[in-house]
């Protein structure tokens, strides 16, 4: 491919970067500085120099790791070694909040100040830290870190080799500024999982495993799903998670049998995607079991990959979870050298590995068309549905997607049967659900609950709004405000479904009486105008006049016509936009108009 | 793609070509240099310039030597395989990397990718046929589609990229030495007999002199006489100055084009021309024989007049009154004596915006490609079978010595076509101006930076131009352009050495020395 | 193969592989559209040419949506046109449209009026780019419909010298690090210019005599003919306005062409004027 590149040329320390991720380069012609005589007469350019594509965003987040930044030396590099236009690189690489393109590196802290950590605090550790921080470093803000429950959180990354990446939570300034200079975090707080162990399931190893054991995994149970499902076969690895009546828990609850039964039926070359994209704000369930129960996760893929004749796996996990990151790597590493990936080797052999790709800070690629894109190396931007994943996924070959949740509840239905799975929950919704509780609530974390159980109980089992309920949201900023007057809504897809809610990825966010929740609908309109993706006219612009006009009704500027102004652009959104993002952009801030929360501030 | 820069010489073509690639097709590259074209390959040959015969030969010897062959096609549809396999012989691959330093490997794995496509086209253009072997150039590649099949079938082929907009067209209407439109041979008393019946007017029966030929006849004194329409061999023919040499010792010339060229300047009459493509009605016949309409959208300025105005002024005082026809009643006289024509009413060409010759009356849908009756079952239908035609491979004239020791290669860029005269007009911003493109190895041995002035000098004559390092070169093969005549006259340089079949000269390898200059 | 389904109550029969914009449009319905163009991959990214389809939770694009067979579609839902009064309301609040051809007649036909987001809504403003003699970018008039990314890239030109960078309402479209077109790869073909929908990418020439005032299409004239510079035989139509060319632009339905050309035919015709 004839691409032009600019005049920069990376450095040695831009070069080792890269060369980490994409190994060294063997002709002059695809970046290697000495030319072998062959290479005057020879070269191999074409669609094989170009399938490397999706190592895109690894090579970039090398740079950014290495040197805090995508620099026009490292860029004309990655794309001297991977046959990419610049143009493309430069478009993907300045989709991702997380990437600083063409400038300075620094060491950056990204501190939350989303729904459940705004309030006072965070302006004040903003003061602080803007006050404290050493001559070149950064201090940004953040969407939500997935840290809920602590109250506080900050993302810190310093460029090196390798990069220090830790999140701090709670964040306090002299803990963030101390993650600034390269210090490892205080010791964690404990893990936000309070029920007691006999009430989990999902959660059930959570704490008692050790995440960077095998043994202990194993201990706890571990891979005897996986030995079963080799035993018996794809067949009934799939009719069991029919039966289960298992509904995906990353927020669309569409029927898990139906993906994997619709997947195994294409031809392959097939896929398989676990999401752990969480970036739903109030959401961190996904971030416990990755941290937690690492195995898990990876043993529940392999069991997906089995059923469906998948031989590559992709985990595509939040940049913002450096802590779940470096566990789920070392747990690869030990799966893979016990034969559990790789070829697997257990009563039947099969091909199956997993390769972990970082998300950039881009809330979109959570969306699963997105995703592809992302893992593709092209920018996150949904695809117009049909054809659906389970047709034209990633690599447009058929491609089974679960979120961590769902995944790790595949360990149960292939142990115990589906049947027996089915037979917790209710009719339409099967099986247990974590749910997350952060805010205005007595004891934080994520808690497990049969389906069935109403909102009341699951605030009352965390211990009790913390104050005089206003209302709570469920289901993240793409979720919907109830007022206390609906306690009793039963939290499973079907009661959701009656009370016009969506549980989402299983946010319960009750707000007190006093809360600025025009300061609140403001945050959730701003968090979409920072993670719409661009692409659709509905959404780019609609989710900016949403702001506008709500910025205009809550402070006192207007109030005549903006709610019907509002009501307008939501049903543009929800009709039109290409992907869930725009179609739900609206659902909170008109829930809260719905409920009068919003006052003038 | 062999001998062909289409990313850069026909971008159009390389959009289709490119979605072939996309579909999935392998693309191989035979250039000296690795161009833009060369670089969407999956595979690049950088062949040495002037060596393409030794390896076209080595891909159809290592074709028959792993039985790829087409047997079938070659017993039905072709004569002489037997004679072409011997004498392939001596062709190994080993033999192939030593003339053209290209890898035996990699040659064999274009003849078997090749050999075994479902469909397989070679692709070509003055990497080809500027070279005193170009006609067996092009017989070496036409071997090998006759030894595959890959001929006469939808989506195999060869297919040679015209370089000008209506170089086919002029071929089509009998501007070539021995055929009268339509290719119709001049020597075939029928054929000549219908022309002169509809013309009222003899036509000489034997054939002429093609480009080549014409000056080697004013050195002679044969040829005294010259009228050059819309084509400035002063700046364009190979070793150019010898060419304005022979073109001043001419009794008289006359130039008929758009602009008052080089060659114009030398003219003892001028005819202001107006520029066909857009200030004329007419036709074109493109790479594909496409016959195309060319329509009237400006006025010409000034005293410029159309074609078919001027030679039928012409040819009033010369006492024939031909009236002034137009363009369509000149191309239904046309359709009326080349029955490959007939078909191709105005109307037709209108309303499918170009019909593909053959195209043999008002119902003939036109030929997407030619050659087909080769797989025909009806003997009587397949008619003549198609001959291999076994060449050998000769190095470039100019030699490579330590006196001259840089093969100097020459083709055109995006931005500029030919001597400038039309492509100057306008103002790229990619454009830089003449050069001498060099690998960065060479530039340092001769001591000289990216931008430093240098001349070029052969065994012609020597032009100043600035260096400019390049990737897709190497040491040892340098690269320049006619496009900018009179700032360097690049052609000054080249040899006219010509193929004895064509007519072309071989631009393509020229023997240089380079100096610094200051 | 031919299948049949609905448009508001009458049945329509088109090929299979037609999308559902062709069967709007063998239904003889002007449907709005502005990222869609007949050479190009459907992005289905301005959402104009919404419809409403039979068993679809959301409204489908018709430019990409392939007809199915006993698709039931409506276009003059209630639906429909509020989602089409939306989009041109938001695209005519934040981007210049007033050379966007056919753009005004869709604002009037939904009653769009985008006045409505207030005075001090955000918009794309932003200085012209004016960067060589060749053409311009006037970013100010983009909708981000990614037709010149497309035509730069796989859908024609293959150079890639473009792409959307950024993100939401601040993405745009970009060279690597926004470097001046003539530093970029851009190899100035021009079928940007040929597929913009809102004259964000003109022509030096008609943005000169727009500046000036002398460009008046009433006095052009369109003339289709063969472009000179090499053998392939692309068509051009070359805009005339008192003799001169003021612009060169091929059919899209054009099989040797699909409307792309590259610099010399697009702009080498100086030598000429």
């Amino acid at each position: 491919m004839d691409i032009q590149l600019l005049a920069d040329r990376p450095t040695a320390e831009e070069r080792a970067a890269v060369d980490e991720v994409l190994g060294p380069p063997v002709s002059s012609w695809d970046g290697a500085r000495q030319r072998r005589p062959v290479d005057e007469h020879v070269a191999f350019g074409g669609s094989a120099a170009r399938a490397g594509r999706h190592l895109l965003l690894p090579a970039l987040h090398a740079l950014q790791d290495a040197i805090g930044a995508v620099s026009r030396g490292g860029l004309n590099y990655i794309c001297e070694r991977l046959t990419i236009p610049p143009a493309e690189a430069y478009g993907v690489a300045a989709f991702y909040h997380l990437l600083t393109v063409d400038a300075p590196g620094t060491p950056v802290a990204y501190v939350c100040d989303d729904i459940a950590c705004r309030g006072a605090g965070v302006a004040d550790l903003l003061g602080e830290l803007d006050a404290g921080r050493e001559d070149g470093t950064r201090i940004e803000t953040s969407p939500c870190l997935g840290q809920c429950h602590a109250g506080s959180a900050a993302y810190v990354h310093r460029p090196g080799v390798p990069a220090h990446r830790v999140g701090v939570a709670p964040a306090s300034a002299p803990g963030v500024l101390g993650a600034l200079r390269g210090n490892a975090p205080a010791q964690a707080g404990a893990i936000p999982v309070p029920q007691p162990v006999t009430d989990r399931r999902v959660l059930r190893r959570v704490g008692a495993v050790d995440p960077a054991s095998l043994d202990s995994y194993r201990e706890h149970g571990g891979y005897a799903a996986l030995a079963w499902a080799v035993e018996r076969g794809p067949e009934e690895i799939v009719a069991e998670v029919e039966a289960s009546r298992l509904m995906g828990r990353g927020g669309a609850a569409f029927p898990a049998g139906v993906k994997w039964r619709a997947v195994a039926g294409q031809p392959g070359p097939r896929y398989v995607i676990c999401n752990a994209d969480e970036s739903e704000p109030g959401t961190f369930k996904d971030r416990v079991l990755l941290e937690y129960d690492p195995f898990a996760v990876i043993e529940a893929m392999t069991i997906a990959g089995l059923a469906v004749g998948a031989a590559t796996g992709y985990l595509y996990i939040r940049g913002e979870y450096p802590l779940a990151e470096e566990r789920l790597r070392a747990a690869l590493d030990q799966a893979r050298h016990a034969g559990l990936l790789g070829p697997v080797s257990m009563s039947g052999m099969f091909d199956f590995d997993i390769e972990i790709r970082r998300g950039g800070g881009a809330y979109i690629c959570g969306e699963e068309t997105a995703l592809f894109n992302s893992i593709e190396g092209y920018r996150g931007e949904p695809r117009q549905k049909p054809p659906f994943p389970t047709e034209a996924g990633l690599f447009s070959r058929p491609t089974l997607v679960n979120n961590v949740e769902t995944l790790v509840n595949v360990l149960d239905i292939v142990s115990e049967g589906g049947a027996a799975y089915a037979a917790t929950g209710t009719e339409s919704s099967t099986g247990t659900k974590l749910f997350c509780l952060s805010r205005d609530i007595a004891t934080p974390g994520v808690y497990e609950f049969p389906f069935g159980i109403t909102l009341g109980d699951v605030l009352e089992a965390a211990g009790g709004v913390t104050g005089e309920l206003a209302a709570v949201l469920v289901g993240g900023a793409a979720g919907s405000f109830i007022g206390p007057d609906r306690l009793d809504t039963p939290l499973t897809f079907e009661g959701a479904r009656a009370a016009g809610i969506s549980l989402g990825s299983g946010v319960v966010m009750p707000f007190a009486v006093g809360t600025d929740f025009a300061d609140i609908t403001r945050r959730i309109a701003a968090f979409f105008e920072e993670e719409t993706c661009g692409q659709c006219v509905p959404c780019r612009v609609g989710v900016v006049r949403q702001g506008e006009a709500l910025g205009r009704l809550t402070t006192g500027r207007s109030r005549t016509d903006e709610v019907a102004l509002i009501d307008d652009i939501a049903r543009a959104m929800r009709d039109a936009s290409i992907c869930g993002l725009g179609h739900t952009a609206s659902g909170a801030i008109q829930s809260a108009i719905a409920l009068d929360l919003i006052g003038v501030s | 793609m062999w001998g062909s820069n289409a990313r850069e010489a026909h971008p159009i073509f390389f959009h289709h070509l490119l979605k072939g690639v996309h579909n999935g097709a392998r693309l191989y590259a035979v250039d000296p240099r690795r161009t833009a074209s060369a670089a969407w390959a999956d595979v690049w040959l950088g062949i040495d310039v002037g060596a393409d015969i030794a390896v076209a030969n080595a891909v159809g010897r290592e074709i028959i030597a792993h039985d790829l062959h087409n047997a079938e096609f070659i017993a039905r549809a072709t004569t002489g395989f037997e004679a072409y396999a011997a004498a392939m012989q001596p062709y190994t691959l080993d033999y192939a990397e030593q003339i053209s330093g290209v890898p035996a490997e990699v040659i064999g794995g274009l003849a078997r990718d090749y050999a075994t496509a479902g469909t397989a086209q070679l692709c070509w253009t003055l990497g080809i046929t500027e070279h005193r072997s170009a006609t067996d150039n092009v017989l070496a590649l036409i071997n090998l589609a006759l030894l595959t099949g890959h001929v006469g079938r939808w989506g195999s082929g060869l297919v040679p990229i015209r370089g000008q907009n209506n170089v086919q067209g002029g071929g089509d209407m009998g501007a070539l030495p021995d055929k009268l439109p339509g290719f119709q041979s001049v020597e075939d008393d029928e054929l000549r007999g219908k022309f002169e019946a509809q013309w009222g007017a003899p036509v000489p029966p034997d054939k002429g002199w093609h480009l080549s030929l014409m000056f080697e006849a004013m050195d002679r004194g044969d040829l005294r006489a010259l009228y050059i329409i819309g084509e400035n061999p002063a700046q364009a023919e190979a070793d150019a100055a010898h060419a304005r040499e022979r073109l001043a010792g001419l009794d008289f010339m006359v130039v008929q084009d758009i602009f008052l060229t080089r060659t114009a300047q030398m003219a003892d009459v001028v005819f202001p021309a107006a520029a066909a493509w857009a200030e004329t009605e007419g036709t074109v016949t493109n790479s594909e024989r496409r016959v195309q309409r060319v329509r009237k959208a400006l006025d010409p300025p000034g005293e410029a007049r159309d074609d078919i105005a001027i030679v039928s002024a012409l040819a009033k005082r010369m006492g024939h009154d031909w009236g002034y026809p137009t363009a369509e009643e000149l191309w239904d006289e046309l359709r009326s004596l080349s029955p490959m024509h007939a078909g191709m009413s105005y109307r037709r060409l209108e309303a499918l915006r170009g019909l593909q010759w053959p195209c043999r009356d008002e119902e003939d849908p036109g030929s997407p490609f030619l050659h087909g009756r080769l797989w025909a079952e009806d003997p009587a239908e397949r008619g003549r079978p198609a001959p291999f035609t076994p060449v050998e491979w000769i190095p470039p004239a100019d030699e490579l010595t330590t006196e001259y020791p840089l093969r100097l290669t020459t083709g055109r860029r995006l931005d500029s076509y030919n001597t400038g005269v039309q492509s100057g007009g306008y103002s790229s911003p990619r454009r830089h101006g003449e050069s001498l493109d060099l690998d960065p190895e060479d530039a340092a041995a001769l001591g000289v930076e990216d931008g430093d002035r240098v001349r070029v000098i052969s065994r012609r004559g020597s032009v100043e131009a600035p260096v400019r390092l390049v990737r897709g070169l190497r040491p040892g093969l340098a690269f320049m352009t006619p496009h900018f005549p009179d700032d360097v006259d690049v052609n000054s340089l080249t040899i006219d050495v010509w193929d004895p079949k064509s007519g072309t000269a071989e631009f393509k390898a020229t023997a240089v020395r380079v100096e610094k200059v200051g | 193969m031919t299948i049949e389904l609905r448009i508001d109550g009458v049945p329509i029969e088109v090929e299979d592989g037609a999308t559902v914009l062709d069967a709007l449009q063998l239904a003889g319905l002007d449907t709005p559209t502005l990222c869609y163009g007949p050479n190009l991959t459907p992005v289905n990214a301005c959402r104009v040419c919404m419809v409403e389809v039979e068993g679809s939770r959301t409204l489908v694009p018709a430019c990409s949506r392939p007809a199915e067979p006993d698709m039931v579609v409506s276009t003059n839902t209630d639906r429909v046109r509020h989602s089409r009064r939306l989009v041109l309301e938001f695209l005519a609040s934040s981007v210049d449209l007033s050379v966007a051809p056919g753009v005004g007649a869709w604002l009037d036909e939904y009653g769009a009026e985008p006045s409505r987001f207030g005075a001090d809504r955000a918009t794309v403003g932003q200085p012209v780019k004016v960067q060589d003699d060749l053409y311009i970018r006037d970013y100010a008039k983009c909708i981000l419909c990614y037709k010149c990314v497309e035509a730069c890239g796989v859908d024609a030109q293959n150079t890639f010298a473009i792409s959307v960078a950024g993100r939401g309402f601040e993405a745009t479209i970009s060279t690597e690090f926004d470097v001046a077109l003539p530093d970029s790869a851009c190899v100035y073909c021009g079928n940007c210019i040929g597929v913009c929908p809102t004259g964000a990418l003109m022509f030096k020439t008609e943005f000169d005599m727009r500046e000036n005032g002398t460009w008046d299409e009433d006095r052009q004239t369109v003339t289709e003919t063969i472009c000179s510079f090499c053998g392939v035989g692309c068509s051009l139509e070359l805009f005339v306005q008192d003799n001169r060319i003021v612009k060169v632009l091929s059919p899209l339905d054009h099989d040797v062409t699909d409307g792309h050309l590259c610099i010399k035919g697009r702009f080498g015709w100086e030598h000429i004027q």
